[in-house]
C-alpha cells in the first residue's frame, strides 16, 4: 500500500507544538529521535540542549500529509531552522497508517 | 593561607551534630576577616578553565548530553534541598514578602537591560527584548559557584536565597515577552507557562526547596553524601562541561559585533549593584548580598532560551544564548563573584549592611 513519508527535522525547542500539530491533523503516530547537523542557520552541535535538534517522522495518508507540511510551513518556516519533506512510501499494514 | 584551607576538606566531622541549618553548611572553616578580599582562584573554577581550554583548542572530549543533564539535576535539587532545611527553621511571614521584593528585582534589571540595548540602533526591538529577558533572569551555575565561593571563605549566607533563585527566573522572561507581544505571546499564554513555570529550574528548585521544608535536616542526613557532600565535586564536572559549551559558542562571537560584547561585559556589573542595593534594603547579611548581587549579575541560558525561543521566534537566539553563555557565564566566574565580594566586604559593612 502507498502512503506518505513526512521528515520534519527542526529546532528542539518546537517539539511540543510539532507534535500536537501531527497528532491535531489526524496522523496515527509518530517517531522522533535526536538529530544534529547544519545549515543555512549555522552548526546545531545538540552539545547543549537549546542547540539541539530533533527529527520527526509521520507516515499517513498523502492529505494528512500535505496538510502538516502546509501547516508547519505557514507557522515555523519564518522564524526555525526547519527542513521538511516528503516520500513515497509502500507499508504492510495500511490501516495502521 | 586560604589555599591551605582549602587543602583540610570542607566539612568537618562534627557538622551533622550542630544544629539544623549549620548541619548542611558545606563548610564550617573558620571565617575570614571581612578586610580580606581573596585574590586566588577557588579549584571548581580551573575544572571551568580546563573545559574552556579544551574546547578552544578543539580537544576531543564532551560529556555526554545525559551527563551534564544529570549534573544540572544534582545541583539543582542540591541548592534547593539545602535553602528548604533552612527554610524549615524560618519564619515564613517574614521571608515571604522579600521573596516578592526580589521578584521585582527581576524586572527592574531586566527594564534596565532593555533600555541600554535599545540605545543600539541595529538591533531589533524583539533582539533587545529576549537579550534582556535572558540578563533579568538568572543563571543557576552562577549562583552555585557564588555558593562554593563563600564555603571556601567561610562567609555565612542565607541558604533560602535558593528561593531567591525561583522568584528571579521567571518574571523577566515574562517582562521579554510583553516587551514584544504585549498582552498577546505568538504562541498563547497556556504554551508561554507551561515553558516558564514548568521548566526544569523552577522544578526542581522549587521540589528541592518543599523536600527540605518538610523532611528537615535529620531526615535528609541519609541524602547528605549525594547533594551535600558531593555539591563541590559535581558542581567542578558541571564546570567543565560548561567551559566546553562556553568554547564553542565563542566562535560566534564575531559575528555580532561589540556593542553585544560590550553589553555581556558591563551589564552584569550594573546588575549587580542593582542586586547589592537590593540586598542592602531586603538587610541581608553580606554573604547574601554577595548572592543577590551575583544574581543580578548573572544571566539565564536554559529557561529563558527555551522560553523566548517560542515566544518571540522573530528574535535571534544566537545572540542572547552567545552573549550569556560566552561572555557573561565566563565574565562572572572568573571575575565576577571575587570583585563583586571584594567591593562589597569594603562597602556593604560601611553602609550599614549586614549588620
Amino acid at each position: 500500500m502507498k502512503r506518505k513519508l513526512l521528515t520534519v527535522i527542526t529546532e528542539q525547542a518546537l517539539e511540543r507544538q510539532l507534535v500536537q500539530c501531527v497528532m491535531d491533523h489526524g496522523a496515527r503516530g509518530y517517531t522522533l529521535t535526536e538529530a544534529r547537523g547544519q545549515g543555512r542557520r549555522g552548526v546545531r552541535s545538540a552539545d547543549f540542549e537549546q542547540v539541539g535538534n530533533i527529527r520527526l517522522e509521520v507516515i499517513c495518508e498523502e492529505d494528512v500529509a500535505r496538510q502538516i507540511a502546509e501547516t508547519l510551513h505557514k507557522k515555523y518556516f519564518d522564524d526555525f531552522a526547519m527542513v521538511l519533506y516528503l516520500q513515497d512510501v509502500e507499508v504492510l499494514r495500511s490501516e495502521k497508517f | 593561607m586560604a589555599l591551605a584551607r582549602a587543602s583540610n576538606g570542607w566539612r568537618t566531622e562534627e557538622g551533622p551534630a550542630l544544629g539544623p541549618a549549620r548541619a548542611l553548611c558545606y563548610d564550617q572553616r573558620p571565617r575570614v576577616s571581612d578586610k580580606e578580599i581573596p585574590l586566588e582562584l577557588d579549584p571548581v573554577i580551573l575544572f571551568f578553565l580546563l573545559g574552556l581550554g579544551a574546547g578552544l583548542m578543539r580537544a576531543e572530549m564532551r560529556l555526554p548530553a545525559a551527563v551534564y543533564e544529570l549534573l544540572t539535576v544534582i545541583l539543582l535539587l542540591s541548592i534547593g534541598l539545602k535553602g528548604g532545611v533552612e527554610l524549615a527553621g524560618a519564619d515564613l511571614a517574614r521571608i515571604l514578602p522579600k521573596l516578592g521584593v526580589v521578584a521585582a528585582m527581576g524586572i527592574v534589571v531586566g527594564l534596565m537591560g532593555f533600555a541600554i540595548l535599545r540605545l543600539s540602533p541595529r538591533l531589533p526591538r524583539a533582539d533587545a527584548a529576549a537579550i534582556a529577558a535572558h540578563y533579568g533572569s538568572v543563571s543557576v551555575g552562577t549562583y552555585a559557584v557564588a555558593i562554593a565561593f563563600l564555603d571556601t571563605l567561610g562567609v555565612d549566607y542565607e541558604a533560602y536565597a535558593a528561593a531567591f533563585v525561583v522568584v528571579l527566573e521567571v518574571p523577566a522572561i515574562l517582562l521579554g515577552i510583553v516587551l514584544v507581544r504585549g498582552l498577546r505571546p505568538s504562541v498563547g499564554w497556556a504554551s508561554v507557562m507551561h515553558e516558564v513555570f514548568l521548566g526544569k529550574g523552577v522544578v526542581l528548585l522549587l521540589g528541592g526547596l518543599l523536600i527540605g521544608v518538610l523532611m528537615g535536616p535529620e531526615r535528609l542526613e541519609p541524602f547528605e553524601p549525594l547533594f551535600f557532600d558531593a555539591f563541590k565535586g559535581v558542581l567542578a564536572l558541571f564546570l567543565l562541561e560548561m567551559g566546553l559549551v562556553a568554547a564553542t559558542q565563542a566562535g560566534a562571537l564575531r559575528r555580532h559585533g561589540v556593542f553585544l560584547i560590550g553589553f555581556a561585559l558591563l551589564f552584569p556589573l550594573l546588575g549587580a549593584i542593582v542586586g547589592a542595593v537590593f540586598a542592602w534594603g531586603l538587610d541581608l547579611t553580606l554573604g547574601g548580598a554577595l548572592l543577590l548581587s551575583v544574581l543580578g549579575a548573572s544571566a539565564s541560558y536554559i529557561a529563558a532560551p527555551a522560553a523566548m525561543r517560542l515566544s518571540v521566534p522573530e528574535a535571534n537566539p544566537g545572540l542572547s544564548l552567545t552573549a550569556s553563555l560566552a561572555v557573561t557565564f565566563p565574565f562572572n566566574v572568573l571575575v565576577g563573584i571575587p570583585l563583586y565580594y571584594g567591593v562589597l566586604s569594603v562597602v556593604y559593612p560601611g553602609v550599614g549592611g549586614g549588620a
